[in-house]
């Protein structure tokens, strides 16, 4: 639906993005995940047609349009403060974009009508836009758009400006609308979970360029890079060399000891230095090493870290100077590890909650 | 009881300055309007008797008619062609990057500070070379020259807190730039664009030099109380319309003071 080929943009002599290509197809709700000044946002805008693009092609629907002004694109966005027309009210809002569509009266208020009921605010329709809050704005800036049928909808950070229980709830609308309409979204974010639990790819950008496309799961357990794997969720990373041993794969882990490494260490050459990340959530903290046996190690419980429904354990290990991370479930009442600090502890996991880095 | 009155107390030596400050700056302002309705001829205390008979005497002075519509004429004509003239301009420098955008702006503001003088003897200069009649169409050209860089002056501000987001969406949503223009940018800048229509009538209302120096046999107001004050028993006349004046332009300002109200929650686009 959306190609991006070899898409760079400079501002006067600075690059915010740099040789990007990107395929994005029909249906699919596709995240742009990074900090700011990453360069999500620009790429955003020349899709949109804000910004001219410097160097490369931007298709939509097979159609080249790097040359075509925003108004001509198939296209519709929701802008990050939504942009809502403060001159007008909820359903001239609405139907903005219909007055060229050459429709009747009945016809137009026939189809905000649909949209007011679709975004859950009926009888919204003679509210000004300083009456709404920020959900509700959210929703016109939806309503607004979709009005339109559009082939591709982008999102510029739409939730940012709501409070947490807000954001999830829009986050649950937003996913259910775009499964019920098929149509394409693009969404910009900076926030991790929202691309994670939105997406059905996300792009991760850094310094202008896409560092990794990958569905959300794949990007959680499988991070290409140190970068991707710092920037979704808490990550411990390990320095580690790999040497072979009868043919098979072995790596000197600081701070965890020599273990053995499973397929995805396929291609890595005797010596060399490797990063190894494991999740939080792929560690087990026990009082003793587990009798099944597997990798393991002692370490000294060091600090806990409530966050209601789970808790972060930091255990300290020989041989590696910050602590080792490891995600734990919340415990009502009787936590055990509550006073336990400065403890002998064993930390173990699987072979395959290891994941195998270029080293930096 | 704490002794500290706390960081954001009221203090009276400041308060106390503030009222003598606007007590001085409209003190001589403030006999304008108290001598107006005083029945003697000279202005002295003590006073004299209280009347209206200076402002009825208004009414019945047909020069005064006539350089008062004159000066509504040329006033109205001003403002709404300084504005249509400044608006693109204003938007312009406001939007794009354009080389050497600081020192043309720089160079458009100059007349703020030229003085009048100079400025009138300069076009008067002009206009007799080029061999145009003095009438009260060249008051009009030269008030243009007085009012523009005013009126690029209130509205370029306004045009930079504009949330542009607002028109990128209309753009979005289909519309061509002209008709974005006509659609949001516009109504969502009424206030800014009322206020340059207000000031810059206000402006031109009261403009004596350029008045003086390119009218032809057709007076202005400015110049009509001027070519008056040269007989002692017009004076509490001139004071009774200085104060019709004075009403008619706080009222001007009151309202474009309000105008400034209602235009924040139009520029930003309701984002909270």
């Amino acid at each position: 639906m959306i190609s991006v080929r070899n898409v760079s943009k400079f501002f006067s002599r600075i690059q915010a993005v740099e040789d990007v290509s990107l395929e994005i197809g029909a249906g699919e709700f596709f995240s742009l995940l990074g900090a700011s000044g990453s360069g999500k946002t620009t790429l955003l805008r020349m899709i949109a047609g804000f910004e001219s693009v410097s160097a490369g092609k931007i298709l939509i629907d097979g159609q080249e349009m790097q040359d075509t002004p925003p108004h001509l694109r198939p296209i519709n966005m929701v802008f990050q403060n939504y942009a809502i027309f403060p001159h007008l009210n909820v359903h001239d809002n609405i139907a903005y974009g219909l007055q060229r569509k050459g429709l009747s009266k009945t016809e137009q208020n026939r189809m905000v009508g649909e949209m007011l009921e679709m975004i859950a605010l009926p009888g919204y329709g003679a509210r000004k836009a300083s009456q709404l809050s920020g959900g509700q704005m959210q929703r016109v800036a939806l309503a607004r758009a979709l009005i339109l049928k559009p082939k591709v909808l982008l999102l510029d950070e739409p939730l940012g400006a709501l409070d947490k229980q807000l954001r999830e709830l829009m986050q649950l609308e937003l996913r259910d609308l775009q499964r019920r309409l098929g149509i394409t979204f693009v969404l910009v974010t900076h926030d991790q979970e929202e691309a994670l639990t939105l997406s059905d790819r996300v792009a991760v950008l850094s310094r202008g360029q896409v560092i990794q496309v990958d569905s959300p799961s794949r990007l959680y357990d499988h991070p290409r890079t140190r970068e991707v794997a710092a920037f979704v969720g808490t990550m411990n990373f390990f320095d580690a060399r790999v040497s072979i041993q009868a043919g098979q794969r072995m790596a000197d882990i600081a701070g965890l000891g020599r273990h053995a490494l499973n397929g995805a260490a396929q291609g890595r050459n005797d010596g060399e230095k490797v990063l190894i990340a494991i999740r939080p959530e792929g560690l087990v903290l026990s009082q003793t090493p587990p009798e099944t046996g597997g990798p393991n190690v002692t370490g000294r419980l060091r600090a806990r870290q409530y966050l209601g429904g789970r808790q972060m354990l930091h255990v300290e290990v020989e041989g590696r100077a910050a602590p080792v991370v490891i995600a734990m479930q919340a415990y009502r009442g009787d936590d055990p590890w509550a006073g336990k600090e400065g403890q002998p502890v064993s930390v173990s996991w699987r072979a395959d909650a290891m994941s195998l880095l270029d080293a930096d | 009881m704490a002794l500290y009155p706390g960081f954001y107390a009221p203090n009276r030596t400041l308060a106390f300055y503030a009222a003598a400050f606007t007590f001085i700056l409209y003190l001589p302002i403030l006999f304008i309007p108290i001598f107006s309705f005083n029945s003697g001829v000279y202005v002295k205390f003590p006073l004299e008797g209280f009347t209206f008979q200076w402002y009825v005497d208004l009414f019945s002075r047909e020069p005064l008619k006539l350089a008062f519509w004159n000066s509504v004429k040329i006033a109205f004509t001003v403002s709404i062609l300084s504005t249509i003239i400044a608006v693109p301009a204003a938007l312009a420098i406001a939007r794009y990057r354009m080389p050497g955008k600081a020192p043309a702006v720089s160079f458009m503001m100059l007349p703020l500070v030229l003085p009048g003088l100079i400025m009138g003897v300069a076009l008067l200069s002009l206009l007799n070379r080029l061999g145009v009649t003095l009438s009260l169409v060249t008051v009009t050209i030269g008030h243009m020259v007085v009012c523009l860089p005013y009126a690029i002056s209130v509205l370029l501000p306004r045009f930079i807190g504009f949330n542009r987001s607002l028109e990128e969406a209309s753009a979005d949503l289909g519309e061509p730039p002209l008709r974005t223009f006509w659609r949001v940018t516009l109504p969502c800048n009424y206030p800014g664009i009322l206020a340059c229509l207000l000031m810059t009538f206000t402006i031109s209302f009261d403009e004596y030099f350029m008045a003086f120096f390119l009218s032809g046999p057709k007076a202005t107001l400015p110049m009509y109380i001027w070519g008056q004050l040269r007989f002692p028993s017009d004076f509490p006349s001139l004071l009774a319309l200085s104060t019709l004046i004075l009403m008619f332009s706080f009222s001007l300002i009151f309202v474009s003071l309000r105008l400034g109200r209602v235009e924040q929650a139009l520029q930003t686009g309701a984002a909270k």
